[in-house]
């Protein structure tokens, strides 16, 4: 167990910081709002992160990556949340580039692996087709044809599946219904013929996109894994995401919880400071109570994931179901607790209640892990 | 440290762990490796007896090795160990699931206080005796009226030049008709602000003008007392720390009963029954899942809440260990108890009308206990400083929120 962060990665959380609250703060996700953009990020902030080794922080250095280990993502999750800096870090760098390391092949992991982490090439993960996360219930075919397969069916919220280089897309290559026997990954370029991919405008100002699959063809390097044991690697990457995300839940719970706290000493009403209220400061320090129980369950399963990962999927739920209660419960009282302002689009409170109703449905929410967890104790 | 220096820690560390784990095989009688049960408890104390010959044995075993307290200083006693050395005691004896061989607020609560404020004669004359057993203390902080708000205490104790003169009464005064001495906040100098006037005084149950009666809870015990202080004389060299400056004891020994009270469902006595272990007895399962959808929510949020509160407790430690410091510790006592009693209601759900009888047949051993257990599991959201108290300490020290 690893519950506290080394120098090496309190100095990462430093410059990250630093790096991004002036060059990625919240502002700069307004702007990209505002001005609709094209990418839903800024390309010259992530060559720049780039640059710093953000894209590679999990790969081992064989690939061209800097071997950070997942604590170390986690401290650039948890300040990327705190900034809400919109890029392909999560969807590329952490999904994708996870699913090549655990699935890929000798060759696709020597191609691709280092231009991910040069940042010359992104990757999304095709995964949902409802709108609820049910990650073995997938339609989607892949039928085997001579050289290679093809592949027909619709993939839904798929993160940056609209600006993706490349897309992992989850198939079912035999069987049917819910189940992970018989599942099998590809990679697709999003320009192939027969991928239509349409974008969809989100609460949270990201990216995600409605994605359909008619008649691609790939050929048979474009597996990633065995086929039909494509959930041997879907999962361990899904868990990875979880661990990933909920790091940045922590981040935007933070954020939200110092910049309310800091309203509370503040903000005077009925000839007083609200903070000096008892009622607010004992739902100021629950949240507090729960900001600690979460620190604990965040570090462990970041940790998990390079030291103990026959425990990670177990973590991975805790850590997701928690963090999804935590960012929720703390965005609601951000927002109540600044009082009217808290509801208007002009303050950043509602920018980080947004996102965080977005990462709360991605990869599973409370319901989900709960059930999932249950499960894994043996009831 | 260097990674190098941190290995052969590690590495002796293990070495440690693999020959406390032999000493504890060769030592600790099978008898004492089982659940235990209140009256099997030893407290010590001038007119205490063991429960058995097993317990006897292994208390001298473990006196004789240091490892009562292992962490306390070795010219007292103690086991001189490190924090890390004390920790893989506690971890092996938690394996094997070997009983504490003493119990008792000595060892919790005044030791540890008395080390950090006692002077040297205070240090010499009582640390080892109550690691030897020889002496059971009990607590007086609390008073008719003052509950959680401690420093509005009255029990007042007069400078008479030799002695001071106690008068007042205390309550909840844990163990106090057992108990051979009580340590007690008292009042020194009534015209000073609230927290200014208040000492710590060490006085002998036996001292004339003493006497405590039992008072009964919910749950039918009546581990609880109220304490009558009339015309008590204390000897001066009974005061810990500076005249008027108890306030700073009492805090730093409301730390320790709070640590003690936040860690209490990891060995809590008549720790018999988990849920989810209640639940595989008591519930139907359908396909491997419990079919109750509720009260699968309400397990699984609580073994969740355990496992973050366990999470917390690890990462306190290694935050100690490296100098780091965090809000963790100070919002353990709010987390732990709270737990402790979300725990006995859903016990109670779990085992429905069987977790309902009070005494008798029709019952066995676990399910009377399980009820007594979560009558008793309300005392700990209000003993040491209530959960909102806690609230407000966490708002006050660690939230820096303006003070109305």
């Amino acid at each position: 167990m690893t519950l506290v962060l080394n120098e090496e990665q309190r100095l990462l959380q430093d410059t990250a910081r630093e790096f991004l609250q002036s060059s990625a703060p919240v502002t700069a996700l307004r702007a990209l709002r505002d001005n609709k953009s094209e990418t839903g990020y800024d390309n010259a902030l992530w060559q720049q992160m780039t640059e710093l080794g953000w894209a590679s922080i999990i790969l081992p250095e064989q690939y061209g990556g800097l071997d950070f280990g997942f604590l170390g993502l986690g401290v650039l999750m948890e300040e990327a949340g705190r900034t809400l800096s919109a890029s392909p870090l999560f969807a590329s760098a952490v999904v994708g580039a996870s699913a090549i390391l655990i699935g890929g092949s000798e060759s696709q992991k020597e191609t691709l692996l280092p231009a991910i982490a040069a940042g010359e090439l992104t990757l999304a993960l095709g995964l949902e087709e409802s709108s609820r996360h049910k990650p073995t219930l997938i339609a989607t075919t892949a039928e085997a044809r001579e050289d290679g397969f093809v592949i027909n069916g619709r993939k839904t919220f798929v993160l940056d599946g609209h600006s993706a280089d490349q897309l992992l897309v989850a198939t079912r290559s035999e069987g049917e219904g819910n189940t992970p026997k018989g599942i099998s990954l590809f990679l697709v370029p999003r320009q192939a013929e027969g991928v239509t991919v349409q974008r969809t405008i989100m609460a949270d100002s990201r990216n995600a996109a409605n994605i359909s699959f008619d008649n691609v063809s790939v050929d048979r390097h474009a597996l990633v894994g065995d086929l039909g044991y494509g959930w041997h690697v879907l999962e361990p990457v899904l868990d990875r995401g979880r661990v990933a995300l909920a790091a940045e839940m922590m981040g935007i719970a933070l954020e939200c919880f110092e910049r309310t706290v800091a309203y509370l000493k503040y903000r005077e009403q009925f000839g007083a400071l609200i903070g000096s209220f008892q009622a607010l400061q004992h739902r100021a320090a629950y949240m507090q109570t729960q900001l600690e129980l979460a620190r604990s369950v965040i570090l462990q399963a970041l940790s998990s994931v390079d030291e103990s990962p026959e425990q990670l999927p177990l973590l991975a739920s805790l850590a997701k179901a928690r963090l999804n209660d935590l960012v929720q419960l703390v965005t609601n009282e951000a927002v109540q607790m600044h009082g009217g302002i808290g509801v208007t689009d002009e303050l950043e409170i509602g920018l980080f209640l947004k996102r965080a109703r977005v990462a709360m449905q991605i990869f599973g929410d409370t319901g989900f892990h709960k059930d999932r967890y249950a499960t894994l104790c043996g009831y | 440290m260097s990674a190098a220096e941190r290995s052969n820690n590690v590495q002796d560390l293990e070495q440690f762990r693999l020959e406390v784990r032999d000493w504890l095989q060769d030592n600790c009688p099978e008898s004492q490796r089982q659940p235990i049960t209140p009256e099997e408890q030893y407290y010590g104390g001038r007119d205490s007896s063991f429960p058995s010959d097993d317990a006897r044995i292994w208390f001298e075993r473990m006196r004789d090795k240091g490892w009562i307290c292992p962490e306390w200083p070795s010219e007292y006693g103690g086991g001189g160990l490190s924090p890390q050395q004390g920790k893989v005691i506690k971890e092996e004896m938690k394996a094997i699931r070997a009983r504490a061989p003493l119990y008792g607020h000595g060892i919790w609560m005044l030791g540890p206080a008395m080390l950090e404020f006692g002077n040297e004669a205070q240090k010499q004359e009582h640390i080892r005796d109550i690691l030897n057993g020889t002496i059971r203390w009990a607590q007086g902080y609390s008073e008719p009226g003052s509950g959680s708000d401690l420093a509005s205490l009255q029990c007042k104790a007069e400078d008479k030049g030799d002695y001071y003169l106690v008068n007042g009464s205390k309550t909840w005064t844990t163990s106090a008709d057992k108990a051979d001495r009580i340590f007690c906040l008292v009042r020194t100098d009534p015209d000073a602000k609230k927290q200014e006037g208040i000492s710590f005084l060490l006085i002998d149950m036996d001292d004339p003008g003493i006497s405590t009666t039992p008072i009964e809870l919910i749950s039918g015990e009546s581990e609880f007392c109220q304490t009558f202080f009339d015309d008590v004389k204390v000897p001066k060299k009974n005061l810990v720390g500076e005249l008027n400056k108890g306030w700073s004891v009492a805090k730093a020994l409301l730390v320790h009963e709070r640590k003690l009270m936040s860690e209490l469902g990891s060995d809590s006595p008549r720790e018999i029954v988990v849920p989810n272990q209640a639940a595989r007895q008591y519930l139907d399962f359908e396909d491997g899942k419990i079919s109750d959808h509720e009260l699968r929510s309400k397990l699984v949020e609580y073994d969740m809440e355990m496992h973050a509160i366990g999470l917390t407790h690890f990462r306190t430690f290694e935050e100690k260990i490296a100098g780091v410091r965090s809000a963790a510790p100070l919002i353990m006592k709010y987390a732990g108890t709270e737990a402790e009693k979300q725990k006995s209601e859903l016990l109670l759900a779990i085992m429905g009308s069987q977790g309902l009888g009070w005494e008798g047949e029709g019952f066995n051993r676990a399910e009377l206990d399980t009820l007594r257990l979560w009558a008793m599991s309300y005392a700990m959201t209000i003993a040491g400083g209530t959960s909102e108290v806690q609230l407000n300490l966490i708002a006050k020290n660690v939230l820096e929120l303006p003070q109305g």
